[in-house]
């Protein structure tokens, strides 16, 4: 599983560094860090993640290639 | 797409973020003919602003930042290879391993490259670095592993602040050096400049402006230093050069396209121009290396270095590439990009170099938290926000609007906030970074050129 922030939507709500904090994470207080290539034990952290963001900003899908 | 839909084959010159998000969109928009991408480096398409942030400071690998897909796109992918050259008669690519690609539709999305340190001796010495893909921040990232004792950055713009930021927050000694007057100052002009010298400083960079470097010395084919313009040196073990973008657009030289330093001319369509200024019905172009005009900017000739813009531009291109004349849309998206260093996140919409003035109409420098708004002849521009990135949305509204600039006071804003000051965005000439917005059209009021001509920065860094 892939995941990419759209950070010029991001408004910094932190939904996702509360559902899915080894993957998302304030940097600062609205600096957001993304583990791009999600962990196997935190698919559903991050499905909860995407679908609580405020704003719709995380794309979560395949690795995009052949 | 509306209507019958149209039949042909498309080649996508580039697979990075806008040739990945064109191909999507063509299949959503119901394209089933033959489709195919090239791409200039192996790697399956991945995301760039992690580079200077994330993969720096150790939290993620450069091979783990891949793009996610949208839906599959059934194509045919060609990575690891340069596209050498079009033949616009027979419309055809011609890939640097010989092979030819007969296109009904083109979309050009080549983007940019680093550009390199000018002295190409210099440039090989172990421990010189630049810094736009993956295997790049791979290895610099692992020079910043083995701890060097003082890494240099060459240019202060977003990138090289970027790199100071990671390197401080490793603990790394830094040494920055810009030939403007402070980092920054090309994208956000002087008061926001003067802001990132000072938050620099503050996390102990050794922040040198108004200086260039004169030469990187070596020892034994390895960096050990380098000396400034003011007669100083330093020792060090990496030098970043971060002195902005080159376009891709040497392969399109015998193209007969409007393509040259400043990248591919388009018109609000995303349709190339040819030489003459004749818009082609075949060729589109997105991304980093187009450079299109802007309504809300005066139809000045925009080229933006930005993730956003991509996927947007990407859209609009794909969408008309397969949509008949009444049906086209034009890119019409407000600039917006984002920046995270010394722990501040930084946000802007609209041009701020696309100004006169600006205010700070919330927040204060002091507090490190504030919104910058910035003006042209009476009218809003740009914002700019520093960890307020929500105010965003309701700036974009006043810059979509023409709204009168010194903004109306809000409830938010500063008691004070009339105070409008120059926004003082210098002439590029005089920076070591590039700027990653460049407007290339003409200002009445102002001699304003904000792209330079090769081998002007280079050369200009050096003198």
């Amino acid at each position: 599983m892939q995941i990419v922030v759209d950070l010029n939507r991001c408004q910094a709500y932190a939904q996702c560094a509360f559902l899915a904090p080894q993957v998302f994470e304030l940097h600062g207080e609205e600096a957001l860090m993304f583990t791009p290539t999600v962990p196997d034990d935190q698919h559903e952290h991050v499905r909860r993640a995407a679908a609580a963001c405020p704003v719709q900003a995380i794309l979560v899908g395949e690795r995009a290639g052949p | 797409m509306t209507g019958k839909p149209w039949k042909g084959r498309i080649v996508i010159v580039g697979a990075s973020l806008a040739g990945l998000r064109a191909a999507e969109t063509l299949r959503d928009e119901g394209f089933t003919g033959p489709l195919t991408l090239v791409g200039e480096e192996p790697h399956l398409p991945y995301d760039r602003p992690p580079l200077s942030k994330q993969v720096l400071l150790g939290r993620t690998r450069a091979t783990e930042i891949g793009l996610p897909r949208r839906r599959d796109v059934d194509a045919r992918w060609k990575l690891g290879v340069r596209a050498g050259a079009i033949d616009p008669i027979e419309k055809k690519v011609i890939l640097a391993d010989g092979e030819l690609l007969p296109f009904d539709r083109l979309l050009i999305a080549t983007g940019t490259r680093a550009r390199p340190w000018p002295d190409p001796v210099e440039a090989r010495l172990d421990g010189v670095l630049t810094l736009r893909t993956s295997d790049d921040a791979a290895q610099l990232a692992e020079r910043l592993d083995a701890g060097p004792r003082r890494v240099l950055v060459i240019g202060a713009g977003f990138t090289g602040s970027e790199i100071a930021s990671a390197c401080r927050e490793r603990g790394l000694e830094v040494t920055v050096a810009e030939r403007g007057p402070s980092p920054l100052v090309g994208a956000l002009g002087g008061a926001l400049g003067a802001f990132a010298a000072k938050l620099q400083r503050a996390h102990g960079v050794d922040l040198r402006c108004g200086v260039t470097v004169t030469s990187l010395k070596g020892r034994d084919g390895r960096l050990t230093g380098a000396e400034f313009s003011d007669g100083s040196r330093i020792e060090a073990d990496v030098a970043v050069v971060a002195l902005g973008a080159v376009r891709n657009t040497e392969w399109l030289a015998g193209s007969g396209l409007a393509a040259g330093p400043r990248g591919v001319a388009c018109d609000a369509g995303c349709r190339a121009f040819n030489m003459y200024g004749i818009v082609t019905d075949d060729v589109f172009v997105a991304g980093d290396v187009a450079r299109f005009p802007h309504p809300l900017f005066e139809y000045q000739m925009l080229a933006l270095e930005h993730w956003g813009n991509a996927v947007a531009q990407a859209e609009v291109a794909a969408h008309n590439m397969v949509s008949t004349g009444p049906h086209r849309r034009p890119h019409l998206a407000v600039p917006a990009f984002w920046s995270s260093q010394f722990g501040l996140n930084i946000k802007s919409i609209g041009v701020p170099t696309f100004s006169d003035h600006v205010v700070i109409a919330q927040g204060s420098l002091r507090e490190r938290r504030l919104v910058a708004v910035y003006g042209y002849r009476g009218r809003i521009t740009a914002a700019v926000t520093v960890n307020r990135a929500k105010w965003l949305e309701h700036y974009q509204y006043l810059i979509e609007t023409a709204a009168p600039f010194p903004p109306e006071s809000g409830a938010a804003d500063r008691p004070d906030s009339a105070a409008s000051v120059p926004s003082d965005v210098p002439d590029p000439q005089l920076l070591s970074h590039g700027p990653t917005v460049a407007l290339t059209g003409h200002l009445p009021d102002r001699r304003l050129t904000l792209v330079r001509h090769e081998p002007t920065p280079t050369a200009a860094h050096r003198r």
